[in-house]
């Protein structure tokens, strides 16, 4: 018993690990394809990091909510983003980013250890198995906002929203594992309906536009033809 | 009992020194095997080594001391890093307490170290222009290294290779994060300093293009044979270092028997042969990386340590 605690406290560490380091995979490619192909790996791990941890509570609800993870994060979510966003888009391999790649990646690196100092003051989290949860899912957090900052593509950006909530989830289930399903099921859904919105809002400024770059729209246009 | 541990201490160089030929034989017959092609037998690599061994050498006029020199410390030096590391037993032998892993490192820059100065030694232009190169993968792969040592000896309290590597036996350390992401970033490194190929093409054959290769296109003869030798070397003694000591302590002779060491012998081969699979898999899958991408493939691997560093060691 004492041996499958630990193994599974490796397992969610594990987890926990891979999930940060698609969250630096998120900040170093190119290619939004690639963004969404992280996206969908740290997904992955959050879903592989609570099913772990409702195993070892035990928890079902917890179960529902991988599930439900599952299905929407890793699949719905770029499927929608592909039948939405204008295959132009998926098409172009440089993203336009702030900073060049190495730095944004030593950037990133002082804000996990960022984290880990802010999380390090917390009180202990609820289970000794999710003790990891806090920390990485508080980088994840500022890695998402970071992104959100960085990148200047509406796609990227919107995929940094997600990743701040993947963070949010992740560092949730170390501190309060036992809430409702009710309470859980409302984010997932909220995700939907954010990429939903910013997927058509996307797609109809591309066609008034021609550029969905954030950092081009500076300046007003008059009239709306092309 | 100190004699028969110097024994195995030479067995494993001879382990080292026979068989080095024979995996880089095999990694390339697999790789040629994956791309529909036929390829060389496994043993062409003998074959070349006898070849190069009867054939005269041409060293030229202008060349000094050190390019006669650098073939013997190219192929001494996995040697003595073999006398550092489990090769065939989990129990340090005789030479095992004379290094850590940071002498190791260290021995094998020196042979990097030679075989740069002997690639600029006779003013081929393609010589300096393959070891700078080799030098600039080699100093963005130094900060790797270092954290990866270290997060390795802050975890198992120890830098000697033998005691490092009884660490990882139990499942719950095998699996924990700082374990598998230093595992990740120590391939990573050795693609890098084998010159495989995300970062470079070990079966490429065009000047410009070249990194590893270029150090010994003014060799010939003994000299080039000592030369490949010991690349072949070095590449088993790293594969040695990930699998014996970093991925797992299993199927190395525990006892103190000769027929126990003869019996690991095999085991060792079968894990090198599995990891073999992996190479293939990865070397024809990806294409190498244009030169400045470099730094972010070395990047990659120095953020996969750093986090292997940062889940390791600031536990709560």
């Amino acid at each position: 018993m004492q041996n499958l605690a630990s193994l599974l406290a490796s397992l969610n560490g594990l987890a926990a690990g891979i999930f940060l380091l698609s969250a630096f995979g998120l900040l170093a490619t190119r290619q939004i394809q690639g963004c969404v192909r992280f996206f969908r790996f740290q997904s992955l791990s959050l879903v592989a990091s609570i099913f772990i941890i409702a195993i070892g509570i035990p928890v079902s609800d917890l179960i529902a909510v991988a599930l439900l993870d599952l299905a929407i994060k890793p699949w719905f979510i770029p499927w929608l983003l592909r039948r939405y966003v204008p295959e132009e888009i998926f098409q172009r391999r440089e993203i336009e980013q702030v900073f060049n790649i190495p730095s944004s990646l030593l950037i990133a690196l002082i804000l996990t250890l960022a984290a880990y100092f802010l999380a390090a003051p917390l009180p202990p989290a609820a289970v000794a198995l999710a003790s990891i949860n806090v920390p990485v899912g508080l980088a994840g957090i500022l890695l998402g906002v970071f992104m959100l900052a960085a990148r200047r593509e509406a796609v990227p950006q919107l995929i940094g929203i997600f990743a701040i909530e993947n963070g949010s989830l992740l560092a949730g289930i170390g501190i309060a594992p036992r809430l409702p399903l009710v309470a859980e099921m409302a984010f997932p859904f909220d995700m939907l309906i954010i990429a939903l919105v910013i997927g058509v809002l996307t797609r109809i400024t591309h066609e008034r536009v021609g550029t969905t770059e954030v950092g081009a729209m500076q300046s007003l246009r008059e009239g709306t033809s092309k | 009992m100190m004699a028969r541990s110097i024994g195995f201490n030479l067995l494993q160089i001879v382990f080292v020194i026979a068989f080095a030929p024979l995996v880089s034989g095999v990694l390339s017959r697999l790789k040629e095997m994956v791309q529909s092609r036929r390829g060389a037998s496994v043993f062409q690599p003998y074959r070349d080594l006898r070849k190069l061994f009867n054939k005269d050498e041409v060293v030229s006029e202008n060349a000094s001391w050190i390019f006669r020199f650098t073939p013997y410390v190219v192929f001494v030096v996995p040697i003595f890093v073999t006398t550092l590391i489990p090769v065939l037993t989990s129990y340090p032998l005789f030479f095992a307490f004379m290094g850590d892993m940071l002498a190791g490192g260290f021995v094998l820059a020196l042979g990097g170290f030679f075989a740069t100065l002997a690639a600029i030694d006779t003013a081929n232009p393609y010589g300096p222009m393959g070891a700078s190169r080799t030098r600039m993968v080699g100093f963005l792969a130094e900060p790797v290294f270092m954290i990866v040592f270290f997060t390795v000896s802050f975890i198992a309290g120890s830098t000697i290779p033998y005691i490092v590597q009884q660490h990882w036996v139990t499942f719950s350390e095998f699996f924990a994060p700082s374990h598998v992401l230093l595992v990740f970033a120590f391939v990573m490194l050795i693609l890098a300093e084998a010159g495989r190929i995300p970062v470079d093409n070990p079966a490429g054959h065009f000047e410009l293009a070249m990194i590893d290769e270029s150090k010994s296109l003014e060799y010939s003869g003994n000299g080039m044979a000592l030369m490949k030798w010991g690349g072949q070397m070095k590449l088993l003694v790293l594969m040695c270092i990930l699998l014996n000591v970093l991925v797992t302590p299993w199927g190395l002779a525990a006892g103190k028997s000769v027929a126990e060491v003869f019996l690991a012998m095999p085991l060792v081969l079968f894990k090198i042969g599995l990891f073999i699979l992996v190479l293939v898999v990865i070397e024809s899958s990806l294409a190498k990386l244009r030169l400045f991408r470099i730094s972010e493939f070395l990047g990659a691997a120095f953020v996969t340590s750093v986090v292997a560093m940062i889940t390791g060691l600031l536990r709560f």
